[in-house]
């Protein structure tokens, strides 16, 4: 995708770097910019810093950091693992037997705006799901609840045909808008499984008490169904009701397990220093808190609020 | 509306949804079409009419909105939104071909500003928050220093759970050996949490569908 008007038929990446560097710009500059937290206004006077927030901020450096050196290593050419997500190594194989079918892929986007983290690792997916539909010659069908998701999905699936050299086998009419309305758009995926029968259901993204009535439709058609969200409350009816699900933090590990981008990899391996940065601090102040309540020691009561107060 | 004929719109519209339950038919897609109709429809003017004019048109001609919009009398305009009127108006664009392009400059700044917005907020709330409140004595006793034997249990249950868990989301190394145990019983911890909340929510949904067949059972009652 690119970001300004060319002649010339656009190199694939230059418009998705480009577009990358106008959302990171973005992105830095809003969380900058975003007074709640960090550089809140006390209560009694106003001011730039917050200082019963330096904690959050000493945390949020040492987290974007790791992510940052994971990023730079990986852009230099180290490799880095990524253990296999069960669900995503059967992708390819659903879109073969689509394809075999000769039925449609079906693609929901989830119901959240483009403010919503799960609605852009959805994007990212559907970009790599795309790419490989464009291969197989497939048809993709996304019809979504959001007129702004909408347009990033046109733009992101306009894409991945292109770089998969298919720009004619594009239907822009395949990915729609629906409704805003949370029932009136699950009726309406409802009747498209059922009348198009697709071969494959994917439902990524953010969800509410859909997903169950999805999934389980999908499931009466003997769809082969991948699904996967950060929702915690809509995990058990997927884990139920599909095929293969992701679990959490699965759904943003996704995009970059299946595109291999050392950018998205350093962020997944950066990710997972938080995570044992978190494991760490949890360990050492149970068993400090652990220590203070059987002995009462006055010294580990000190040290255990010190951990205490990075976490307050 | 005639009370009545609002019972029997609603039982027919119920029906008509729930035969779906049986197969796909007529009633059924005519029901679908009415509401994603309708209901597109009604987002719209809603979007229109508690969105866009009090937002955005009120701030910008408060004299020309002051009959719609709350307040708006006397105000003088605020020019900074114009700028967000901008990026409206380069939405738009990609409604004409050639000045499509220009709708990604705005639909970068929604979502990179989004992932801006949200940084610090998911920072404190799904890490900071949820690390402090796992920090927790395995060993709990009551003033007298006696062992309080179920508070002890529930937390240690804590703790070892949400450490097997985020092991399990450690995708930087195979999971073998003790780390294929640990991340093992994380999934396990898991599956049992998702098998709660499936009892729960299914408990919510029976009140749902209870609710629906009230509204049947007043559409009945109409008749005898």
């Amino acid at each position: 995708m690119r970001l300004s008007p060319s002649r010339r038929k656009p190199h694939p990446d230059s418009f998705a770097i480009a577009l990358l560097r106008a959302v990171l710009a973005c992105t830095v500059f809003v969380a900058m910019a975003q007074t709640d937290l960090l550089f809140a206004q006390t209560d009694t006077e106003s001011g730039w810093f917050n200082a019963d927030r330096t904690q959050a901020l000493v945390l949020g450096i040492v987290l974007t950091g790791a992510i940052l050196l994971y990023v730079v290593l990986a852009a230099s050419g180290r490799p880095l693992f990524i253990r296999k997500i069960a669900g995503l190594e059967t992708v390819e194989e659903a879109v073969g037997r689509a394809t075999e079918m000769g039925k449609p892929i079906l693609y929901v986007p989830g119901l959240n705006d483009m403010d919503e983290v799960q609605t852009i690792a959805s994007m990212n997916l559907l970009g790599h799901l795309a790419t490989i539909i464009a291969g197989y010659d497939s048809r993709l069908h996304v019809p979504v609840r959001k007129s702004l998701v909408m347009s990033v999905a046109r733009e992101t699936v306009q894409q991945s045909y292109l770089s998969a050299g298919r720009p004619d086998a594009y239907q822009e009419d395949d990915i729609h808008y629906v409704s805003d309305a949370q029932f009136a758009y699950a009726a309406a995926v409802d009747g498209i499984i059922v009348r198009e029968r697709p071969a494959a259901c994917f439902y990524l993204g953010g969800f509410y008490a859909e997903s169950l009535i999805l999934a389980e439709t999908g499931n009466s058609i003997g769809a082969i169904q991948i699904a996967g969200t950060a929702r915690p409350p809509q995990l058990p009816f997927f884990v139920a009701a599909c095929d293969y699900t992701l679990i959490g933090e699965e759904l943003f590990a996704a995009s970059a397990y299946l595109s291999k981008e050392p950018r998205m990899l350093g962020s997944l391996k950066g990710q997972d220093a938080g995570k044992g940065i978190a494991i760490v601090f949890i360990l050492a102040g149970s068993a400090l808190a652990t220590l203070e309540s059987v002995t009462g020691n006055e010294t580990v009561r000190e040290v255990s609020q010190i951990v205490l107060w990075l976490f307050r | 509306m005639d009370v009545t004929l609002q019972l029997w719109i609603d039982a027919a519209l119920t029906l008509m949804i729930l035969s779906f339950l049986y197969r796909d038919n007529p009633f059924y897609k005519f029901a679908e079409h009415l509401f994603v109709g309708v209901s597109a429809a009604y987002l719209m003017a809603i979007g229109f009419w508690d969105h866009l004019v009090p937002n955005l048109l009120g701030k910008l001609f408060p004299s020309l909105m002051s009959g719609v919009v709350p307040g708006a009398v006397g105000r003088s305009p605020d020019y900074y939104y114009i700028i967000p009127a901008v990026f409206g108006l380069l939405l738009l664009t990609r409604l004409v071909d050639r000045w499509a392009w220009l709708s990604r400059w705005a639909l970068a700044f929604i979502v990179g500003g989004s992932a801006g917005f949200n940084l610090p907020r998911f920072l404190d709330s799904d890490f900071i928050i949820q690390v402090q409140s796992t920090m927790v004595p395995l060993v709990v006793l009551d003033p007298a220093g006696n062992l309080l034997w179920g508070a002890s249990f529930s937390h240690i249950v804590l703790v070892l759970g949400v450490i097997c868990g985020l092991v399990y989301f450690f995708f930087s190394v195979e999971h073998k050996g003790i780390l294929g145990h640990v991340s093992r019983a994380g999934i396990w911890v898991l599956m049992v949490t998702f098998g709660a909340a499936f009892g729960y929510t299914v408990m919510a949904r029976i009140s749902l569908l209870t609710g629906r067949m009230e509204a049947l059972g007043a559409w009945l009652a109409t008749m005898f």
